[in-house]
């Protein structure tokens, strides 16, 4: 990186070309904001054990879509094989854990170290070679595919027949070796989402933000104007997938059994995108907005029909796909940017 | 103006499967003014502007900017060594407001975003696009987009600027407008300025030299004045109805 070009660089002073009345509708992003997290650090005061599980999935999703937002949202690099990283950083974590009894606060490092590296590599092949669009996409997949097959031939790994974290009193919170009761996890959750959304909108207002959404729109045009699209470009490939291979980790010690069928499935990368995309690509809060909404209306139904007794597979893929053309057909800036007008987020255009 | 000329191209070549797009190309541009590259179609110019840009690698010769050799080198290392550029065909960041191209054009040789923004507002001021700082690019009629080209160019500092057919699509009125942009971009920031233009109206109210291509070659070199009475140029020209009655004019 330019070096001095990745810290943070908050604009500072809106300056004369925004327009005046931008100020009310920052009033009402940040008591939004204030009013969410309060009522997110409440909620496993509030909420059942469904509800606490089902608020931790949304949680998890929104995480893994601004990873995946990073990439794909922002400099235009479309990723079909996040579960990769997702994978990846789980069987980092609790392959050490199984063997060694280290935690995953050390092991995090390595699982981050390793998917930055893997995703440092597919960028390099991919970016070096000049594939770029389907052909990158289609990368993506044959790198998770890769992963799920050659998973199922480590035997100290469990192979196919999975890997199991052993499961400690669930009541007891130690927070050294991250086990502990759910609201553990939803908590750990929490500050994981929030410092992606933090992190994202610092880079968003940085050199990146501008020379990421300058390379999505026309690379030509970007390197014309001096912007080293290689590089850039490899940032947000190797960002995005560091910042999975922390999921990952979370991952493995919630649900405690991995599988290289489930976790580096086709489906996986599937459903961390469906999110963002939904939501809003390439925006903040699109992720968030995303998760919750598939989470609420994907596994609230599947819930509810089975508390009526009905048992119907698949209904939650059904609904993704579902709302995935709809979007796609009514809003296709997804559901966040109107969204934020209609509260009154959002300084008008001119 | 001691030293060198700003821009040495010298005996450049480029050839794409065999055919000579351009074919042993020389000449310079000396520092604070316009030259203008004209010729009929597919005389080569787009691609002589693509390889001074850095978007094409020519296959032999070398091009130097203020002495130094930049033949070769990538786009983004062509701008940053002072070289800006606007497209044929407008390549806008469609998704971002005015300001934002303006921005990251400008990030270009400032240290912070918040000096980028400042040398945005601006360009975009000098170019007459204040008003339309918000607007999103892809909302911009094309007159305007070829402003913001040239704003996007010129906020990263370049001391060459390469106009590609700038006027190509533009009504009269739009020309006489940018015309008048380009004079004063010109004058209030001792640009030396490279253009490509079918428009001679154009050609002859700005360039104080002008090099005629004719299939990869140069044929003629010099002033309006001697480049309009030249015999080989008139010859290219004819059957090019509107560019021969703009030469004339």
């Amino acid at each position: 990186m330019s070096e001095s070009g990745t810290a943070p660089e908050v604009s500072t002073g809106v300056a004369a070309a925004k327009p005046a009345h931008a100020d009310p509708a920052r009033r009402r992003r940040l008591v939004a904001m204030g009013l969410l997290g309060l009522a997110s650090l409440a909620m496993p005061l509030l909420g059942t054990s469904y509800l606490l599980s089902a608020a931790t999935l949304a949680l998890y999703l929104a995480y893994v879509g601004q990873a995946w937002n990073v990439m794909m949202g922002f400099a235009g690099q479309l990723s079909l094989g996040h579960s990769l990283y997702v994978g990846l950083g789980a069987y980092v974590a609790a392959g050490i854990f199984v063997h060694t009894g280290v935690g995953p606060w050390a092991s995090v490092w390595l699982a981050v170290g390793a998917c930055a590296a893997v995703g440092a590599f597919i960028g390099l092949l991919a970016f070096r070679l000049r594939i770029a669009g389907v052909q990158l996409s289609l990368l993506t997949i044959a790198f998770a595919e890769l992963a799920r097959i050659g998973f199922d031939h480590i035997d100290a790994l469990g192979g196919p027949g999975g890997l199991f974290l052993p499961v400690v009193n669930r009541g007891h919170v130690d927070l050294l070796g991250f086990r502990g009761p759910p609201t553990l996890y939803y908590y750990a959750m929490l500050l994981l989402a929030a410092g992606a959304l933090a992190l994202c909108a610092l880079l968003l207002r940085s050199r990146a933000g501008y020379y990421w959404r300058a390379i999505r729109e026309d690379e030509a045009a970007a390197e014309a104007v001096g912007i080293n699209t290689f590089r850039w470009k490899m940032f947000a490939v190797v960002l995005s997938s560091a910042m999975t291979a922390v999921a990952g980790t979370f991952f493995a010690f919630y649900n405690n059994s991995l599988f290289p069928e489930q976790i580096f499935g086709f489906e996986r990368s599937v459903e961390i995108l469906v999110g963002p995309v939904v939501g809003g690509l390439g925006t903040l809060f699109g992720p968030i907005v995303g998760a919750v909404t598939l989470v609420v209306l994907g596994d609230g139904t599947t819930e509810l029909l089975n508390r009526a007794g009905v048992d119907l597979p698949g209904v939650r893929q059904g609904i993704h796909g579902l709302l995935l053309l709809l979007v796609t057909i009514y809003m296709p800036n997804g559901i966040w940017p109107p969204l934020a007008r209609a509260l009154g987020f959002e300084a008008k255009r001119l | 103006m001691t030293g060198h000329p700003l821009l040495q191209v010298e005996d450049v070549s480029k050839a794409f499967r065999g055919v000579r797009a351009v074919e042993g190309v020389s000449f310079e541009v000396a520092r604070h003014t316009i030259t203008a590259l004209i010729g009929p179609n597919g005389a080569g110019k787009t691609t002589l502007f693509s390889l001074i840009a850095g978007a094409q690698r020519p296959d032999r010769g070398q091009i130097r900017l203020n002495g130094r050799a930049i033949g070769g080198l990538p786009a983004h290392r062509v701008c940053a060594a002072g070289v800006g550029r606007t497209f044929q065909l407008v390549k806008p960041f469609a998704g971002m407001t005015v300001l934002d191209n303006a921005i990251v054009g400008a990030l270009r040789g400032e240290r912070t975003v918040a000096g980028a923004r400042a040398r945005a507002v601006a360009v975009l001021g000098m170019l007459g696009l204040s008003g339309k700082a918000s607007s999103l690019a892809s909302h911009l009629t094309l007159a305007d987009r070829r402003r913001l080209e040239v704003a996007r160019a010129l906020a990263t500092r370049p001391s060459l600027l390469l106009l590609d057919e700038m006027m190509a699509g533009l009504r009269p009125t739009e020309i006489d407008e940018l015309l008048g942009v380009l004079r004063t971009v010109h004058r209030e920031e001792g640009l030396t300025i490279l253009l490509t233009e079918h428009v001679m109206r154009a050609v002859m109210a700005l360039a104080e030299q002008i090099v005629v291509l004719h299939h990869g070659q140069v044929i003629a070199r010099g002033l309006p004045a001697a480049i309009v009475r030249d015999a080989a140029v008139l010859d290219c020209y004819l059957g090019e109805e509107d560019a021969y009655q703009g030469l004339g004019a």
